[in-house]
């Protein structure tokens, strides 16, 4: 047995920051099996408790060592429809890779070391195989399930789960996005370079086999409510609207031009193309220093994509990260805060901007931070930043990003006061069943969560679709 | 999303004012005065919001009223009947409160005027009196004005260059029908340049009159996922999208506003002189 994990090539940071192309390069079959061959195949595995949609983990890599791939996919697709988007995005390493008996990290350290088994590269491998290969599975003929139908709002990861999951036991499913193209938080916010549209376009197109209608530039809660839904003749319906709204910090500045929300930032080069301006009409300012405020995956990729549109403009790729605490205490994912420093973003700790300071015309020309220290910690069991007095200093920059989290968007719950909410404005569900107070109406994704993963949206999603399922068998 | 009907309201000097009507039952069925849609002309596109101006939900039509002044409604103005635009989403945005105010005062510069119209006409539903005054550069720009005139008590016309109806602005209007003090208005309702509302709202701050304004933000998802949008008001940051478009005229901080919705003008040139618009 091979000790050392197989590593997986990746593009060369300095050519790959002149356009989006996608960074990870994925297993050949060789490496996958030999990946898969390290695995232990654990009497009692400990990584499906890892995953939040408990996929047999350890059944796949065993049939992936049996080069039984299609059997692999169809392990995977029992609990999971999007393997070559989890595969892509999931921190595996702060879920079943943490959970992989080789983890050498201690219990206090957030992430898994790396010696555990790649999971994920496994799991993309299998996934792509299935895309390459057309695999599918087919529709169960439930007479009784099939005379239903169900809408699905927002088409992010929860919804097409949801969809999915219905969808296979023959339930009719119509899913309603508000935006002119699918995908969600997969399409605007995460860039190509991590999840490229041809793979979220495979994966979506799956959802249409399965029998999943999809009616996009249609907003829920504006162009129909929730009761012409049920008028129309929908037996139930999924929420999985996502968090949507942008926080910001609050500081004096925060609306000069050419400060960005990271949602901004990142739909206006992942969903509408203004890295492709002007072939595409959207426009995006980006200028010689650029600073992103924050620690989380949002703010990797925001950092990212800004030194590959200074590139492609012909500056020298500048741009800085700010984040409050540590790097240890970075949310983002390890993968993701290693690319970035490969490809020159750099990172600057224990940082608190104060202000940003604008010039005549009304555009950001610099912000100005304290430096912190760590203090005790606080309620996420991270160590709280503590601005340290008269430490004052200045950044220049000409465009800023702010990667500071996102909060409920009301769009939809404000005209549907049957859906009792939280005091942040998350919808309340039964944990159980993932049911709202509205009759019928269930929810998952972050419109419940808070922000999550994709795979924590799914894991709802899918808990979701079988207390549907439930609910419409006793209809 | 098909292009029905298409009128040049006003061409005149480099200025044009289009009108086009479109298919979209589902949007038609629920628009209300004082929101809008986003419009993509092309997958290329951006995604821009404009006023609902007109809509039968009969018919299942809605109209846009627009001025050519950027890349994308320059694209918009020359698609024509059987076209279609690529994406059309709405209403979005909050309704007018169109409850009965009693004598209210309406008032639209330039293509403002075109999101004045279908306020007026609901605020004249719910039984108010109104008052209009609209304003444009030169005769020739000035629209809906038989429209208009139909729905109100009195209805004020200026040109800046004496063209048509009174020499001046409509805020010379507006002070002058506050001084005369013969009607007590308790509303005010305006939509037109940045400069106009502004204007506005400093004259009726001073008699302390309720006044509406609705804001052309910058807009790109228009849903309140990006807050492109924001704007400043009473020392609170709003999203003009999912809190507005309409806000106290009294509390908007109209500097910020202006230059905010200047970010884009260099990159907007480039790319008009790139496509000879």
């Amino acid at each position: 047995m091979k000790k050392e994990p197989v590593n997986i090539k990746e593009l060369d940071p300095n050519s790959r920051i002149t356009g989006f192309n996608e960074v990870v390069c994925g297993y050949t079959e060789a490496e996958a099996i030999e990946e898969a061959k390290r695995c232990l195949q654990c009497n009692n595995p400990t990584c499906i408790e890892g995953c939040p949609v408990e996929i047999d983990i350890k059944k796949f890599i065993y049939q992936i060592t049996q080069k039984d791939h299609r059997g692999a996919y169809f392990t995977i697709r029992e609990k999971n429809n999007f393997a070559s988007i989890c595969g892509r995005v999931c921190p595996a390493e702060y879920q079943c890779r943490k959970a992989c008996v080789l983890n050498k990290n201690k219990k206090e350290f957030p992430f898994a070391s790396d010696g555990t088994i790649n999971i994920h590269f496994l799991e993309r491998f299998i996934g792509d195989y299935g895309i390459k290969n057309n695999l599918d599975i087919s529709v169960s003929k439930n007479k009784k399930l099939s005379q239903f139908k169900v809408a699905i709002v927002g088409s992010g990861p929860a919804g097409l789960c949801c969809g999915g999951e219905l969808a296979r036991e023959g339930i009719e499913v119509v899913l309603f996005e508000s935006l002119h193209k699918t995908g969600g938080v997969l399409r605007y916010g995460i860039p190509p370079f991590r999840l490229p549209a041809d793979v979220l376009d495979a994966e979506i197109n799956y959802l249409k086999k399965l029998g999943v209608k999809i009616i996009t530039n249609c907003v829920i809660g504006r162009t129909k409510s929730i009761d012409d839904l049920f008028k129309e003749g929908f037996s139930a319906v999924f929420l999985g609207v996502g968090a949507g709204v942008p926080s910001f910090l609050g500081i004096d500045g925060e609306t000069l031009g050419n400060v960005y929300s990271a949602n901004e930032f990142l739909t206006r080069v992942n969903l509408m193309g203004a890295y492709m301006f002007p072939q595409f009409h959207t426009p995006i300012n980006i200028g010689k220093n650029v600073i992103v405020i924050g620690g989380g995956n949002t703010a990797m990729d925001a950092a990212r994509v800004s030194l590959r549109l200074q590139k492609m403009k012909g500056l020298k790729p500048n741009t800085k990260i700010l984040y409050r605490r540590t790097e240890v205490e970075m949310p983002a994912r390890r993968p993701e805060i290693e690319h970035a420093k490969e490809e020159g973003i750099d990172f600057n700790f224990l940082i608190q901007p104060i202000d940003f300071v604008g010039d005549e015309k009304g555009f950001v020309k610099r912000v100005r931070c304290l430096k912190c220290e760590l203090g005790e910690p606080d309620s996420s069991g991270r160590r709280r930043p503590l601005p340290i007095e008269g430490s004052e200093f200045e950044v220049e920059c000409d465009a800023a990003v702010v990667a500071v989290g996102l909060k409920a968007n009301q769009l939809l719950t404000s005209v549907t006061p049957q859906i009792e909410l939280d005091k942040w404005g998350d919808v309340i569900v039964n944990s159980q069943t993932m049911e709202t107070s509205m009759k019928g109406v269930f929810a998952g994704g972050d419109i419940v969560g808070g922000e999550g993963t994709v795979i924590e949206a799914m894991g709802m999603a899918k808990k979701a679709s079988q207390a549907m399922i439930n609910y419409l068998s006793r209809q | 999303m098909k292009i029905l009907h298409k009128e040049v309201l006003a061409d005149t000097g480099g200025v044009r004012i289009t009108k086009i009507k479109l298919s979209a039952p589902d949007i038609a069925k629920k628009a209300a005065a004082g929101q809008f849609v986003v419009v993509m002309v092309s997958k290329e596109g951006e995604r821009i919001p404009l006023t609902v101006a007109e809509k039968d939900q009969a018919s299942g039509t809605i109209t846009l009223i627009f001025q050519e002044v950027g890349l994308t409604t320059k694209l918009l103005g020359r698609l024509g009947p059987g076209d279609s635009v690529y994406a059309l989403a709405g209403p979005l945005g909050h309704a007018t409160e169109t409850k009965n105010y009693g004598n209210v005062i309406v008032i639209g510069g330039g293509v403002g005027i075109a999101e004045i119209y279908p306020v007026a006409r609901a605020l004249k539903e719910t039984g108010n009196k109104i008052t209009t005054i609209i304003g444009a550069r030169t005769k020739d720009l000035l629209i809906l004005e038989s429209q208009l005139k139909s729905l109100s008590e009195q209805l004020y016309i200026t040109t800046d260059d004496g063209s048509y109806g009174k020499r001046g602005f409509v805020t010379d209007i507006l002070q002058e029908l506050l001084a005369k003090k013969q009607i007590s208005y308790s509303l005010i309702y305006a939509v037109g340049p940045i400069p106009m509302m502004e204007k506005v709202s400093q004259i009726t701050k001073e008699t302390n009159i309720k006044t509406i304004v609705s804001l052309n933000a910058l807009m790109v998802d228009a849903t309140g996922m990006c807050g492109c949008c924001r704007v400043t008001v009473g020392g609170n940051v709003k999203f003009s999208c999912i809190d507005g478009p309409e806000f106290d005229g009294h509390f908007v901080d109209w500097k910020e506003l202006q230059k905010r919705s200047s970010i884009y003008i260099d990159p907007e040139q480039h790319i008009c002189r790139l496509q000879n618009l």
